[in-house]
């Protein structure tokens, strides 16, 4: 449908034309490359977990504050319980800050082998 | 006093330097919205949290410790852990897929006349919300600090508004994000000077400083009263004070990925890679500002003190006054510089966002179908729109006037962020089957359902004759993220269920995929020149 070289000036009704647009079989075929799977593999392993920990982990905090707000104030101690779990919610977050870009140098070295693969397919093709 | 005003005019002398300098910079579209995409990590990470502390946090949030304790301090901890919301979900498949705004993103697989309509609409909707709110806080902050200079609430919001739509239309994405980094690089120093000399007074022992906090004096209805503002409790009372407290949580953890002036921050440097680290630039920044509105806020509870405060001001000032407090005039000036200079980046900002959704959404994609007629036309446009929103706020600012309460506001902004923009950001990237309707449902649902019951709650309604309504409030929660969360995610997923399969919008999903996941084909950093 789209022809594969854009002009410079967006055409009518295809408003959203990035430039230049890698040819339309590229996407179908990086998305049934090993490496991609992997890819969404290892993202989702992370992600999913990472973001059910931090939600439970900080709804906690107003949860227990609200409503257990005598027991929260317990003191610990120059503070009490609330402030010390309030303070921890920054440290927890950090924490998962860095484990996620720890992490995330795999994504990298994934993204960077497709890349590879697709200057390869490109020089192949006998292209430029 | 007039010590203030030197600090205020060389801050202006400085940003206005950066602005000619951005002017060169700035020809075409990449340069002026996105700032050519060659913004460093830790720059935009500075940037993003110069964004993002508002005279809100700056100086509502010392306040808000300062007179309810513990329960200001919520707020600090649910500004910072939001932070990995946008870097889990939102931040690197966004600068992957999109190319100036938020609804570039959510309209990639859609049908896109419709979804950037509403995405657009959504975009402006927070964005003006937001800037008034911080505009009248501007003025009634700026004819404070410069009480008898002369200048009232009616200069200070036409001079923060001249000054934001300067930066805005002749700098653009660069002069805004200078002016954001110098601001965040101001405010972080002068907090951490500011707790260094609170805790001096205190001998530096953490300790003496938690006593004192757990023993504060204060007078209510007339009495003596002295109490631990370590407890939980003093602002979020029953018999709803912990639902609402929940509801704030959800508002402030899924708000911030849907705020736009912040998701654009990532279309400024080059690639996924860099978006990454500088979310974490960002949140070593804010994280750390906001453990320091520990001293800022019990600072100003104990040193200054709640009826100091009332009569010098009122909440908004408790920053300032603890500044004059601990360490004289000369540091009261400096801190009311910052708080000036956290306002002009902020509202510069919102600005900038709103202006480039108008132009890049409304007026080239839905108006004119994706055709720029004449090169520049988009820049061209996005710098009327942000002269022409500079005087909307400009005016409605001054209308309302230096006693308006427009707290709910920014709690609005927050809801309608989190409930109309997340949602759909979260499906467009995740779920292969959401489709046009799905979108424009969720955008409508979510904006309409926050509006709707702030406007229904106790912020608006009450029947003290101080309200906007005298009514007693229908739904009786302040934040109404709780039940307009929901609603988003719910018009969203009904929309698409009911609208059936819709093939482009599926198929173009592998590609929306590969693209978010791998940078493939997104937009390049301009060359450097």
């Amino acid at each position: 449908m789209a022809p594969d070289v854009k002009p410079p000036v967006a055409v009518p009704g295809k408003p959203e034309a990035p430039a230049p647009k890698p040819s339309d079989d590229v996407w179908e075929h990086v998305a049934a490359m090993d490496e991609f799977r992997l890819l969404l593999l290892a993202k989702s392993e992370f992600v999913i977990p990472a973001v059910i920990a931090f939600v439970v982990y900080y709804f906690l905090l107003p949860i227990s504050v609200g409503y257990f707000p005598q027991f929260m104030d317990k003191r610990i101690g120059p503070v009490n319980l609330a402030y010390l779990f309030a303070l921890s919610q920054f440290f927890v977050a950090w924490l998962i800050a860095a484990l996620y870009v720890r992490g995330a140098r795999k994504f990298d070295d994934y993204g960077k082998r497709i890349m590879e693969h697709l200057d390869n397919r490109e020089a192949a093709k006998g292209g430029k | 006093m007039s010590l203030t005003l030197i600090l205020f005019l060389a801050f202006i002398a400085v940003t206005l330097v950066i602005t000619y300098w951005a002017a060169k910079r700035s020809a075409g579209a990449g340069a002026y919205f996105a700032a050519g995409r060659r913004i460093k990590a830790w720059q935009n990470g500075v940037a993003v949290a110069g964004d993002y502390m508002s005279a809100a946090s700056f100086l509502g949030i010392a306040g808000l410790i300062a007179f309810f304790g513990y329960d200001g301090f919520m707020y600090s901890v649910g500004w910072l852990v939001a932070y990995l919301t946008v870097l889990l979900v939102v931040a690197e498949p966004l600068r992957n897929a999109g190319k100036y705004t938020m609804a570039d993103v959510l309209a990639y697989r859609m049908r896109p006349r419709p979804v950037r309509a509403m995405a657009s609409i959504s975009t402006l909707t927070v964005s003006t919300f937001y800037m008034i709110a911080q505009m009248v806080g501007a003025g009634a902050l700026v004819s404070l600090l410069l009480k008898g200079s002369g200048i009232t609430f009616h200069t200070a919001v036409i001079g923060v508004g001249i000054l934001m739509i300067i930066y805005v239309v002749f700098g653009g994405m660069i002069a805004t994000t200078w002016v954001q980094i110098i601001k965040a690089i101001l405010l972080m120093s002068g907090t951490f000077l500011l707790s260094l000399l609170v805790m001096a007074k205190f001998g530096f022992s953490i300790s003496t400083f938690f006593n004192a906090v757990q023993h504060v004096t204060y007078t209510a209805n007339g009495q003596q009263v002295v109490k631990d503002f370590l407890q939980p409790g003093l602002r979020f009372k029953p018999p709803y004070g912990a639902l609402d407290l929940v509801s704030l949580g959800i508002a402030l953890i899924f708000g911030t990925a849907g705020l736009p002036h912040i998701l654009v921050r990532f279309y400024t440097v080059p690639d996924a890679k860099t978006a990454r680290y500088s979310v974490v630039w960002a949140m070593v920044l804010i994280g750390s500002f906001y453990i320091m509105t520990t001293f800022l806020g019990f600072g100003a509870a104990t040193l200054v003190g709640r009826d100091y405060i009332t009569k010098n001001g009122g909440t908004n000032m408790s920053a300032p006054l603890l500044a004059q407090a601990v360490a004289g005039n000369v540091f009261f000036a400096f801190i009311s510089a910052i708080a000036f200079a956290t306002i002009l980046a902020v509202v510069a900002g919102l600005t900038i966002s709103a202006s480039t959704s108008f132009a890049h959404d409304l007026w080239t994609n839905v108006i004119h179908k994706g055709v720029e007629r004449k090169p520049g036309e988009e820049v061209r446009v996005a710098r009327v729109t942000a002269f022409v929103v500079g005087a909307i706020a400009i005016g409605i600012a001054i209308m309302l006037g230096p006693t308006a309460n427009v707290a709910f506001l920014v709690a609005l902004a927050f809801a309608v962020a989190a409930s109309a923009n997340l949602p759909v950001i979260v499906f467009s990237i995740y779920w292969k089957r959401f489709n046009t309707a799905g979108a424009v449902w969720g955008l409508v649902f979510g904006l309409v359902g926050s509006i709707v019951l702030i406007f229904i709650g106790p912020s608006l309604m009450g029947v003290d004759g101080k309200h906007f309504f005298n009514h007693a409030p229908i739904f009786p929660l302040e934040n109404p993220g709780i039940l307009s969360v929901p609603i988003g995610f719910i018009g969203a997923i009904l929309g698409t269920l009911l609208s059936g399969h819709e093939a482009t919008a599926e198929h173009k999903f592998t590609e929306l995929q590969v693209r978010a996941n791998t940078g493939l084909g997104s937009e390049k950093a301009a060359l450097v020149h």
